[in-house]
């Protein structure tokens, strides 16, 4: 029984059921700002399993990277888009049932490759604990910019053209639209915008 | 011990829930992206989770650029459909059949 | 290497190559050098040709100069196989060359009569030139292709002869149907050959007649389950090959039809040569048929049968051409009898004499159409006798022969068969008798009925021509006088050395086992020429022949109400014998129409609707349709294309977990 319940499984289990009952709500709930929220609380268990298997580093990275710029950004873009929160899920209840097979045919095939004749703790042991300064960094370190220094570069530059592609594709040169200018809006002048013209009466006419 | 095959298992079902929103979701692209998202996380999970097993450092490595990629593909996702939004005023993937045979 | 055989090659290959040169000659050259020149030229090519084949025939036959049999050239060889132009001048091809090239000659000379007012006169001498040719190496061949080269060559200028107005759709009609009914008998002809190439392994007649005793028990299964021995085999398509040469039922059907063609080629090729053909090739090949009891009495029914019926059917002809031409068929059965009962020798006897009276008689009948300006029914004719002597008196010597009244030349030569055929104890035999002693009767009836209806009776002239109607020029009757004469008295010379005595005439080119030696059984009866003319009274077919001139006198001259009477009380046999059995009728339907038919149907169900709508426009209405239906996957949602993606990956799995 102890090897069944070991902290390690409950911090396990129930991390991993947040994390399952969160992503189908990410699929399911109308309201995308709550779908947004609920990847966030996906991603927040997700990062506790990784720390159970000593990916520290990484886990934390998943905190700030992803939740803090990327799921960020979701919800700009989620608010800025203004999207209606009535319309119904057309075609959703149709198709699901066909849908649900296959994608439970996934999952139970997937699973059926990973059994536990394959990959169980008799073929795939737990390995051994760390030595006390086990640093996760420091091994990550070491590894990324010595032998993987060229691809570190390289993924470098793959932000640098998503920086780039992101504000090509989404920046609107004053060329195509009108924005105002607020310094000419001050510096206006009444003379500028209305001009007094006196004209003589027009005498009145026969019949009007 | 908690068996590699667990940790499989979770990331199977963590994919399965990628692809159905993948599939079933008509109502906006937002949850396509969120979707794709899933996919990427219990991809590294997996090798999270082999990289422990396995003892071999490179799963974290592959895991950090994995990141990266999916960072910067969100964020050009995310441009797209703002350019998309401003054209037609909606994200429902069901109106976007311009290559329709 | 010159040797004294190697003369007698050469004259041989001028015999055959002068008349080749003769129709080059009047074909290429004909209308630069005019009439006289090629008149001369063409009928001196061919006159030395004769002069040649009698001094080769004297060399040959009277002399007894051994058999030459040697090739001239190789034409290819094929592995262990050697393709020759080889001749063998032995007596039976010495005797037919010589035979051959004297009627060609007197149809030169006629033709420069006949056909004095015709347009295609040089294309005519042209081509009887070439047949000439043709004719002489089917004669002269050694073996089996050379045979075939010869053998085809006649037919096709006959085909070129019969259709030679060619404006006239009849003659195109007509020569059509002789050169499809022919090619028919050639098919037996060529499966002969490979049968014989098959079994032997070689085509020369010198080999395959050494090694025939050999194979007498050797069968070949043609239809599986049924074996029949190979020489049969090989005889019986041989003989299919001469019906259809020789015009035996059923592949008679071309010879009436042929009578399209002028006069003069009628006279050559479809009484003289041509249709000879079938019967000397069956005479050439006796060792192989010596050999096969069941080729000799399938040989005897069909000749029988053939000269009775089709006699027959001239009875009822009004076309003088016609009537000739039955007669020619009913001959050829004659022929035919002698051979099944392995009489060869009266049967190449008989193709002799009959050579001379029926050319001669093709030949008075073409004078008779020219002087009445190309009218050939009778019914138009009657009571030239007075106006045209010499046609009519060798038109009567010729019907006389026909007849096989002594001491003319047929009565030797058809009486020696009806006697042969009564001793010859074939299974058929009694049939093929009975058959040739009622065409006893019959032959006069029609010939006699011809002549009288031509030359005697009342006028039934065309007004218009009464009065100047008279004798055909000098250049017309010098052949009819020149082929007379033979028809006389060329039975009473040669029925001695052609049958009787110690070594006949063809000599050792024939081959008769001793159980089917029927002639050596009549040798005992013979006492010489004059006897037996003057024995003529004691036998039956003598009588018959009486008789039948006396019946034919009663229904035409005498008593002409009676034949109109006969028609009417026998209408329907009256009818049977004008449709000719139906033969033709019955070609026609079954096989004109039938491939007629099928070629319509093939073209609809199979060009049509098979391959142009099935495969054709069918494979690009199948291309659409998938297009179609695949066009229904590009839904442009990209759902659509994910789900798609997750399938596949769905039978990954299945497969890597499942092991599909």
């Amino acid at each position: 029984m102890t090897e069944f319940l070991t902290p390690l499984h409950i911090i396990f289990y129930v991390f991993a059921a947040i994390a399952v009952c969160s992503a189908v709500a990410v699929i399911t709930v109308r309201n995308p700002v709550n779908s947004v929220l609920s990847l966030v609380i996906t991603f927040f268990s997700m990062a506790a399993i990784w720390m159970t298997l000593r990916a520290e580093f990484l886990s934390l990275i998943l905190l700030l990277v992803y939740v803090g710029a990327v799921m960020t950004l979701f919800l700009f873009v989620v608010m800025m888009l203004n999207i209606t929160k009535e319309y119904q899920q057309s075609g959703f209840v149709r198709y699901l049932p066909f849908g649900v097979i296959i994608v439970l045919l996934v999952i139970g095939l997937t699973i059926a490759a990973v059994g536990p004749q394959y990959f169980g703790l008799a073929q795939m042991p737990a390995p051994a604990p760390e030595p006390q300064n086990y640093s996760n960094i420091h091994n990550l370190g070491s590894m990324l910019y010595v032998e993987y220094a060229y691809p570190f570069e390289i993924a470098g530059v793959l932000l640098l053209a998503a920086i780039i592609a992101a504000i090509t594709l989404t920046h609107r040169p004053p060329l195509r639209r009108k924005v105002q200018n607020p310094g000419d809006q001050i510096a206006v002048r009444p003379e500028d915008r209305v001009r007094l013209i006196k004209m003589p009466p027009e005498p009145k006419q026969e019949g009007a | 011990m908690v068996s590699l095959t667990e940790y499989l298992i979770v990331a199977a079902l963590l994919f399965g829930l990628g692809i159905a929103g993948i599939i079933l979701n008509r109502k906006n692209i937002i949850v396509l992206l969120m979707s794709i998202e899933l996919i990427l996380l219990s991809v590294n999970t997996n090798f999270i989770a082999f990289s422990y097993f396995l003892n071999n450092f490179v799963g974290q490595v592959f895991v950090f650029f994995v990141l990266t990629v999916a960072a910067s593909e969100a964020a050009i996702g995310l441009a797209i459909l703002v350019v998309l939004y401003r054209k037609r005023k909606s994200i429902e993937v069901q109106e976007l059949d311009a290559l329709k045979g | 290497m010159m040797n004294v055989e190697n003369p007698l090659l050469y004259i041989a290959l001028m015999i055959a190559l002068l008349p080749l040169a003769g129709a080059l000659i009047a074909g290429l050259l004909g209308k630069n050098l005019g009439r006289p020149l090629i008149n001369t030229i063409v009928v001196s090519l061919v006159g030395i040709s004769f002069l040649l084949s009698c001094y080769l025939f004297k060399v040959i036959v009277i002399n007894g100069h051994p058999t030459v049999d040697d090739s001239l050239y190789t034409w290819a060889t094929a592995g262990v196989l050697r393709f020759d132009v080889a001749f063998l001048i032995d007596r039976l091809s010495a005797t037919m060359c010589m035979i051959v090239l004297f009627i060609s000659l007197m149809v030169h000379i006629y033709t420069i009569g006949y056909m004095a007012d015709d347009p295609g006169y040089m294309r005519f001498f042209s081509y009887v030139s070439l047949f000439t040719f043709s004719m002489l190496i089917l004669v002269l061949a050694d073996n089996f292709l050379l045979l075939f080269f010869g053998w085809e060559g006649v037919g096709l200028v006959s085909y070129l002869l019969i259709g030679f107005w060619f404006n006239r759709e009849t003659a195109n009609f007509g020569s059509l149907k002789a050169f499809i009914v022919n090619r028919l008998g050639d098919i037996g002809f060529l499966l002969a050959t490979a049968a014989v190439l098959m079994f032997f392994g070689t085509l020369s007649y010198h080999d395959v007649f050494q090694q025939a005793p050999n194979a007498v028990n050797k069968m070949i299964s043609i239809f599986p389950g049924h074996e029949v021995p190979v020489i049969t085999a090989i005889c019986l398509l041989l003989f299919i090959g001469a019906m259809g040469k020789s015009a035996q039922v059923p592949l008679h059907v071309w010879l009436p039809e042929s009578m399209e063609g002028p006069t003069p080629i009628s006279a050559l090729i479809h009484a003289a040569t041509m249709v000879t053909a079938g019967i000397y090739m069956v005479a050439r090949m006796s060792p192989l048929f010596e050999y096969s009891p069941a080729a000799l009495s399938i040989i005897l029914v069909i000749g029988g049968t053939t000269a009775f019926f089709m006699g027959l059917v001239a009875i009822v002809q009004y076309d003088i051409k016609r009537v000739i031409a039955y007669s020619t068929i009913s001959q050829l059965g004659y022929m035919a009898v002698a051979l099944g009962a392995s009489a060869y020798d009266a049967a190449i006897f008989h193709l002799i004499t009959h050579a001379f009276f029926k050319a001669l008689l093709f030949l008075c009948a073409g004078s008779v159409i020219i002087a009445l300006h190309h009218e050939q029914d009778m019914r138009k004719m009657g009571g030239l006798a007075q106006y045209m002597p010499v046609t009519y008196l060798t038109f009567a010597i010729g019907a006389l022969a026909l007849c096989a009244i002594p001491p003319f030349s047929g009565f030797y030569s058809k009486d020696l068969i009806i006697d042969a055929v009564k001793m010859s104890n074939m299974p058929g035999a009694g049939y093929a008798y009975a058959c040739v002693l009622a065409g006893a009767f019959i032959t006069p009836v029609y010939t006699f009925r011809a002549l009288f209806m031509t030359f005697h009776t009342k006028e039934r002239v065309n007004p218009k021509l009464r009065g100047h109607v008279h004798e055909s020029p000098w250049v017309v009757l010098v052949p009819l006088l020149l082929l007379a004469i033979p028809s006389v008295v060329s039975g009473q010379i040669m029925v001695h050395p052609m049958i009787f005595s110690h070594t006949t005439l063809l000599g050792d080119s024939i081959f008769v086992l001793p159980e089917h030696n029927v002639l050596s059984q009549l040798s005992g009866e013979y006492h010489g020429p004059n006897m037996m003319a003057l024995e003529a009274g004691k036998t039956l077919s003598f009588w018959l022949a009486i008789a039948g001139i006396f019946t034919a006198w009663l229904f035409t001259a005498g008593v002409p109400a009676w034949s109109e009477f006969l028609k009417n009380r026998f209408k329907w046999i009256y009818a049977v014998l004008v449709r000719k059995y139906g033969f033709d009728d019955f070609n026609q339907i079954v096989f004109v129409h039938g491939t007629q038919e099928a070629g319509h149907a093939f073209y609809d169900v199979s060009d049509v609707k098979l391959i142009d709508g099935i495969c054709v426009n069918g494979s690009g209405r199948l291309i659409r349709w998938f297009a179609q239906v695949g066009r229904l996957l590009q839904t442009g949602y990209i759902y659509h294309y994910a789900l798609a993606m997750v399938l596949g990956i769905v039978v990954f799995l299945a497969w890597y977990v499942w092991g599909l």
